[in-house]
């Protein structure tokens, strides 16, 4: 599909048409106070050689290290054919496409994406996807907010054991929207948070509970308990998981008596390599009953007038070109490239592959814990089962341990101290199924020297020089 | 040409309104706006005890081409909504008058039932805008 950008000529015709001088004049209506100024912070055009050594370097700072970083993106096994396929000519373009425009290939797609991502967390419906798992959080928000009609405080509980980047994005997005934000604390023995600590919201107006799985820590939450504990007290459970994760837990449409009610995250792990942080995409599902609530596209499989099977972008009466200001979002796309892979990765790896691919992820973080807990002033924080992370105090500040680990090419995770202040000097590590036993004996080397050269007593006797 | 019952009373957002007697009145949306909508997939109605501002949002009537809102034309307490509407929508094309009823209200000001649109105001408004 070819992209031509109007010419000058073409401007000039359109404007003299519509009787108005210049581009400016079409924004006359806008009042100054509240236009843009000049953007300062771009520089200067650079030659597609000089980009690419520019960005050639900045990929570089990147590669080489082996990782034990996870914190919401991880590094996964993604088979060759997945990108393969999914840069074939008839699906790349970082374009997606309106309906008009969609072909019935890449509908069907996201009609099986949506499929699969369905069975995966046991939910009833899917969209086509959202911009990446922070978004998708605040989206899933916004949504429970609007369907709970019960509710009138608009009040939202959010455990502080949720991804802190979600939790800011999820307050730039609803804060100017009348939400309210009551930070849940958790057990600092255990990690998760307890569900009896929220009985002190029994009785008040409660319009969601926020439930991660696993939370930021890695830690498995009691979503039984918490998934009843909204329903016992009119909230709707909202849930933010790693889609690889539900391959091995219980999926969120079958948690406690009733299931969640929307659950959403973060699609990276399906087949999205880490690539400096993006592009990933969010995924949002929920109950059938709040369909109607949910933002961005949703693809429908329908028969034409001869009876063939076709598919197309269903349920937009919602959406803003309908709705404008009253749409349940702003959001009429998707990541379709991002979906493209998830899709292809799935279907390769199959329910399978991915409880496969969770379980040696499981094992070796377990691996590695083991060996780090070896290190004197190493040990776990938190006394629960974990997916994929842990977190673990260390003996030395965090911050100088993981920069001596990056200078030899180990990313050895997550300084927790910044988002948790008490916390103290922890990391949170992670091991996928992509580190060998060997990298990890070779992180717990390291890390052993770089405590030790920081912990021991230093020789009272100076080096001669 | 639409159909505007003589005993009903009307509102410009084109919601029809009938008295039951006792200060409560049953809303409606008229045969006028169900053509204008086309055919109704899904309604959506406000809870039972909610209590409702005239010309306020209190509903939303979704057809196959938009989303539309339900402006009550009355202010007061929301006391029945039609739930048959849940699972046949396309009662409200089939009979806006009479099985596509929306919600009943119990009237904070009994005398507000007098002072809305009769039906020839209606007819009027309607021919206006269709000019």
């Amino acid at each position: 599909m070819p992209f031509i950008p109007h010419t000058a000529d073409d401007v000039r015709r359109m404007l003299d048409a519509v009787g108005v001088a210049d581009l400016d004049g079409l924004f006359d209506e806008i009042p100054p106070a509240l236009r843009a100024g000049e953007l300062t912070g771009v520089p200067p055009g650079m030659a597609e050689m000089e980009v690419a050594g520019l960005l050639g370097a900045r990929a570089r700072e990147d590669a080489n290290a082996v990782s034990f970083l996870g914190a919401g993106a991880y590094e996964h096994h993604i088979p060759a054919a997945v990108w393969q396929l999914a840069t074939r000519g008839e699906f790349y373009s970082a374009y997606t496409p309106y309906q008009a425009e969609a072909s019935q290939g890449t509908l069907q797609l996201v009609y099986e994406y949506q499929s699969m991502i369905t069975a995966l967390l046991a939910m009833d419906v899917s969209n086509a996807s959202l911009y990446d798992g922070a978004s998708a959080l605040a989206e899933a928000v916004l949504m429970a907010v609007r369907a709970n009609r019960r509710a009138k405080s608009r009040r939202v509980l959010m455990p502080a054991t949720v991804h802190p980047a979600y939790r800011r994005v999820v307050r730039s997005i609803c804060s100017n929207q009348g939400i309210a934000l009551v930070e849940l604390p958790y057990c600092t023995a255990c990690g998760n948070v307890v569900p009896e600590s929220l009985e002190r919201f029994a009785g008040e107006d409660v319009a969601a509970l926020v439930v991660p799985q696993p939370n930021f820590f890695g830690v498995i939450e009691d979503v039984d308990a918490l998934t009843d504990w909204a329903h016992a007290h009119g909230a709707l459970a909202v849930t933010v998981v790693n889609p690889l994760a539900a391959s091995v837990l219980a999926p969120p449409g079958e948690w406690g008596a009733k299931g969640a009610d929307i659950a959403c995250g973060e699609g990276q792990p399906l087949g999205i390599p880490l690539s400096s942080g993006g592009p990933y995409f969010g995924f949002l599902c929920c109950r059938e009953e709040l369909v109607r609530q949910m933002p961005g596209r949703i693809v429908g499989r329908t028969v034409d007038l001869e009876g063939r099977t076709g598919y197309t972008l269903t349920l937009q009466a919602r959406e803003q070109h309908i709705r404008r200001s009253k749409a349940t979002s702003n959001i009429c796309t998707n990541q379709g490239l991002m979906v493209t892979a998830a899709t292809i990765h799935m279907a390769l790896l199959g329910a399978e592959g991915l409880a496969r691919a969770a379980g040696a992820c499981h094992a070796n973080t377990a691996a590695l814990v083991a060996r780090l807990c070896e290190i004197p002033g190493v040990e776990p924080l938190f006394d629960r089962p974990v997916f994929h992370e842990r977190a673990l105090r260390l003996p030395a500040p965090a911050d100088e341990v993981l920069r001596s680990l990056a200078a030899h090419n180990v990313l050895g995770g997550y300084a927790l101290g910044g988002d948790y202040p008490e916390l103290g000097d922890a990391i949170l590590v992670c091991a996928t199924e992509v580190r060998t036993a060997a990298e990890i004996d070779q992180y717990a080397a390291k890390l052993g020297r770089v405590i030790a050269a920081r912990t021991q007593a230093r020789c009272p006797v100076p080096p001669k020089i | 040409m639409s159909t505007v019952p003589s005993e009903l009373k009307y509102v410009k957002t084109h919601e029809w309104i009938r008295d039951e007697g006792g200060g409560v009145v049953t809303v409606g949306i008229t045969d006028h706006a169900q053509k204008l909508l086309g055919d109704l997939v899904f309604v959506e109605l406000p809870e039972v005890g909610s209590q409702i501002q005239a010309e306020s949002e209190c509903a939303v009537v979704e057809s196959v081409k938009a989303a539309s809102d339900v402006y009550s034309p009355v202010t007061g307490e929301i006391i029945a909504v039609n739930a048959d509407l849940a699972d046949a929508p396309e009662t409200i094309n089939e009979d806006p008058y009479e099985s596509g009823w929306l919600f009943k209200v119990q009237l904070a000001d009994p005398e507000e039932y007098e002072r809305l649109m009769d039906a020839d105001a209606y007819i009027q408004l309607c021919a206006a805008e269709n000019e």
